[in-house]
């Protein structure tokens, strides 16, 4: 029984941090319709100020507060000139995607300026116990109660009576007439911004100093954790968002207590992706909602694509099949081959977020299932390697599309969110099955690629079989995209409802582009498995799915050549220059953000 | 007459409004529909109720004796229903080509439905390793919906593989039509396929719509330009705030007091004097109903 209460205290505790981080999530989407994914790295910034205030400059705990809000006030300010306003008039997935390129580039700023590692954040709380009633309540738990209660007032306050927060109501009911009434829809989203950003600052201070911990990389986990609130309480709802946060922290306390912390984040986005299924409008709204507004614009940007002769893209492949003839310094030929690998999921992420409009950021998923798949079939059942990997390929194609297919009913920014918690979700079972999976000591002694019984060992004799494989799958996904698939799939990305209306049938069609993009990306997988003889669950983790989407609008949206060009540009290009691993992700984020502000259709122009 | 669609008490309430309140509606095979109202009055709602884009709250659709109320809008599709969208709803990045080929989407045999799951994957087979039976169809598919838009004389064919959004809007109106006619419809719903087209393209839609007719084509068809409506219709079915409010041949309607009332309050309705095929009366409709708003 105290446990039980002990239980809920955390629960509520960590519930009332996340409602800090999904208040503003919820405060973004109401006025901006967007799902700010820089909200977790501006939590970290809130955090590292924390840090700067409390172990070198000193603070107290009120100037320490005062800090951390004004720097992630403005940090927010910052975010919302850079990532959202210039692109006012983009498509709807734009500014999406901007704040992931700035979520990039501050996580790894923050990582160069404070190193990689966790440090301690010492909290300026007196280490103070109280047991009420057999519950042990600590001083920071008030405090945080306190913040989080004094924050929800002041909020609740500035809503309501203020000329600002009535203009931020307005907005957020409706954005054109808001505009047209004279509210200023700038200040509105800058102020919102600073709000949200402020909010979501402080709920770093504050998980720094509950744990006694930060470290960078607690970036992304906010960000899902604020989103899968949010979800939680109905999108864009800020008084659901605080429910969907206490909500959320109570599941995973109790969870962790039935079941252990591996199991933590598991429940939050099983969670997720039910609300999603079941309430997609969130737990409080009713679920008989207005049918989707016609939709005007489409989802990728007009564009005419660079068409290349057959006689060029023959020359080309030619060249890329004789270079090792040429080249033979093996850093090379490996750096091209890992470029071939990408390509390949390129081509997957390309066909599917691309041509179909599914936008999938959890597509590294894909790369997952195909590398354990093939790896196991080798080390377990002793199957021969090319074997696993064909067998890897369907396999990734049927499981991928299976543990998607609960999405295919969402549509635009929700097929983003669910996809992310699926591809989280593979990679939590990859870690806690271990039993099959062999948990986190990953699998080792995958055998090589043998081809007639010979290993491939040579890096020349690596680079021609992935490039062999990658065109292979180029030419297929060609041959789909020619085929009356092709505009098929095309209809669907352009507007779901008039292709339904002419009887195509989205699940149907979204499934054939997942099954044929997860037997590309499986194919991936499998053969970076077993090129590297080691994998465990964080070998193809969420970063790689964000580096797979730039690859695709950098090429440009369901481009196949695009995807083949992009993966070279970003993968190939910073390796031979020898831009190491930080400022590499750096670079990858500021690519993205250029590309959606100055090339959404990417450098081939969008299909 | 045998009945093509029955429509039975449809209800659907968007909270507290309700769009269709109770609307019967019969349309015999080969007959000609047009129904009229002023802004808001459920018209569209009707349409998406009928196709399937929406879910009524009551009553009941059936088609040719089938019940298919609440059946989804690609199921409509395969009972070769087609419908036009009232603010266009072109595919903006396919060709004017691919437009009118997803229109015959359902009648492509590499597309059969087949078995669950394995027909797609029959069907994904086909696409990849197909060579002779989908370019035979696509080819034959090609020829047809060249035929479809020499309906439209010079207008769409010479720029059948230009991508719709670099269509002129009344090009873009002409692609829907096109590709709701590839669909080789039993009925074909209209919702105002002439909306922002100047008279003389006005009166280009009607001499197709006239002719579409003429083939036996059921036709429901929305409309403001009343003109065109009380030339073309063999019956009209006037509605107002989400209910009918008259029923009945162009000449019946015309003069019905109701039917005034709820237009204009005064004068005729579509008379001689909307010569430039509704050119007139559309902007005073408008006037008309912003005004009761
Ligand atoms: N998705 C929706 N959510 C809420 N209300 C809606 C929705 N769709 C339609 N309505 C309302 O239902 C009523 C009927 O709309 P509908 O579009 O069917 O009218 P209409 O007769 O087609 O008008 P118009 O001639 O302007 O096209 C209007 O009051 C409209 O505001
Ligand atoms: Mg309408």
């Amino acid at each position: 029984m105290t446990s039980f209460l002990d239980h809920t205290i955390n629960g509520l505790v960590v519930g009332n941090i996340y409602a800090l981080l999904a208040v503003g999530l919820a405060l973004i989407f109401g006025v901006s319709r967007l799902i700010n994914f820089a909200h977790g790295s501006v939590y970290v910034v809130g955090a590292y100020v924390g840090l700067i205030a409390v172990a070198h400059l000193k603070l107290p705990l009120p100037l320490t507060i005062l800090a951390v809000v004004v720097g992630t006030g403005a940090l927010g300010i910052l975010i919302e000139r850079v990532g959202l306003r210039p692109l006012a008039h983009s498509v709807r997935i734009a500014p999406l995607l901007a704040t992931i390129g700035i979520s990039f580039v501050i996580d790894q700023l923050i990582q160069l300026t404070f190193s990689p590692d966790p440090q301690a954040l010492p909290s300026l709380v007196p280490d103070w116990r109280f047991t009420v009633g057999g519950v042990t309540v600590g001083a920071l738990d008030l405090v945080i109660a306190g913040i989080g209660v004094t924050s929800a007032a002041l909020l609740y306050g500035f809503l309501t009576f203020t000329r600002l927060g009535w203009a931020v109501r307005a907005t957020a009911q409706d954005r054109d007439a808001a505009r047209q009434m004279g509210v200023d829809v700038d200040a509105v989203n800058r102020a919102v911004f600073a709000i949200a950003s402020a909010l979501g600052g402080l709920s770093g201070l504050l998980v720094g100093m509950y744990y006694n911990y930060i470290s960078p990389a607690m970036s992304f986990q906010a960000t899902l954790k604020g989103i899968v609130a949010e979800v939680v309480g109905g999108v864009g709802n800020v008084p659901g968002a605080v429910v969907g946060s206490l909500l959320l922290g109570l599941t995973e306390s109790y969870g962790i207590a039935l079941l252990g912390t591996t199991y933590r984040n598991l429940f939050a986005f099983v969670l997720l992706v039910l609300i999603l299924v079941l309430k997609p409008n969130g737990l409080f709204a009713s679920n008989r909602q207005l049918p989707p507004e016609p939709m005007t614009g489409t989802f990728v940007a007009p564009s005419r694509p660079l068409k290349l002769p057959a006689s060029a893209l023959a020359g080309l492949t030619v060249a890329a099949f004789a270079l090792p003839l040429v080249v033979t310094t093996p850093y090379v030929l490996q750096t091209l081959s890992n470029a071939w690998l990408y390509a390949m999921l390129g081509l997957s992420l390309t066909l599917v977020a691309g041509t179909v409009g599914q936008v999938s950021l959890g597509h590294a998923a894909l790369l997952a299932i195909g590398g354990y798949v093939s790896a196991l079939l080798a080390v377990d059942l002793g199957l021969p390697v090319m074997l696993a990997i064909l067998a890897a390929g369907l396999a990734t194609g049927a499981i991928g599309t299976v543990l998607v297919s609960p999405a295919f009913r969402l549509r635009g920014h929700y097929v983003s969110i669910a996809t992310l918690a699926i591809g989280e979700i593979v990679g939590l079972v990859i870690l806690n099955w271990e039993s099959v999976t062999r948990g986190p000591i990953g699998v080792s002694g995958i055998p090589p690629i043998e081809i007639a019984g010979i290993p491939l060992y040579s890096a020349a004799a690596t680079y021609w079989f992935t490039l062999a494989v990658m065109v292979v799958l180029a030419l297929l996904q060609a041959k789909l995209l020619a085929s009356h698939l092709g505009r098929t799939l095309r209809a669907i990305r352009e507007d779901d409802v008039a292709a339904r209306s002419h009887g195509i049938a989205l699940s149907r069609y979204k499934a054939i582009a997942f099954g044929f993009g997860g037997f590309a990306a499986g194919i991936s997988g499998a053969i970076t498995a077993h090129l590297y003889s080691y994998i465990n669950h964080e070998t193809f983790n969420a970063q790689i799915s964000i580096l797979a989407l730039t690859i695709v609008i950098l090429g440009g949206m369901g481009n196949v050549l695009g995807a083949i060009v992009g993966s070279v540009a970003l993968i190939g290009l910073p390796e031979l220059f020898r831009i190491t691993a930080e400022y590499r992700i750096l670079i990858y984020g500021i690519a993205l953000l250029l590309l959606v502000r100055f090339r959404p259709q990417g450098l081939l122009g969008t299909v | 007459m045998p009945k093509l669609l029955e429509v039975r008490g449809l209800v659907r309430r968007f909270g507290g409004l309700t769009a269709v309140d109770g609307i019967d509606l019969d349309v015999a095979e080969g007959e000609m529909v047009s129904v009229i109202g002023p802004n808001g009055a459920g018209k569209t709602t009707l349409f998406n109720l009928v196709t399937g884009l929406d879910h009524p709250d009551d009553g009941s659709v059936r088609l040719a004796g089938e019940d298919v109320t609440g059946l989804a809008p690609e199921a409509l599709a395969r009972r070769r229903v087609a419908r036009t969208f009232q603010h266009g709803r072109v595919f903006g990045n396919l060709t004017v080509m691919d437009n009118v080929l997803i229109g015959a989407h359902t009648r492509l045999k590499v597309a059969r439905p087949g078995w669950p799951i394995l027909g797609a994957v029959a069907e994904l087979g086909r696409a990849l390793f197909g060579v002779f039976e989908p370019a035979v169809e696509e080819y034959a598919l090609k020829a047809e919906a060249r035929e479809i838009l020499k309906l439209f004389g010079d207008r769409l064919l010479p720029r059948q593989d230009q991508p719709a959004y670099s269509l002129s809007y009344a090009n873009r109106r002409r692609v829907e039509i096109a590709r709701a006619l590839a669909l080789k419809p039993r009925i074909l719903f209209l919702d105002e396929p002439t909306a922002g087209m100047n008279p003389t393209e006005t009166n280009e839609i009607m001499e197709i719509v006239r002719g579409l007719k003429a083939t036996g084509l059921t036709i429901v068809l929305i409309e403001h330009k009343l003109d065109m409506v009380m030339r073309l219709s063999d019956r009209i079915v006037v509605m107002d705030d989400g209910a009918r409010i008259a029923e009945g041949p162009p000449s019946a309607v015309r003069h019905d007091p109701k039917v005034i009332a709820a237009y204009l309050g005064h004068g005729s309705v579509g008379g001689a004097d909307d010569r430039a095929a509704g050119a007139v009366a559309e902007p005073r409709l408008k006037a008309v109903a912003g005004g009761r708003a």
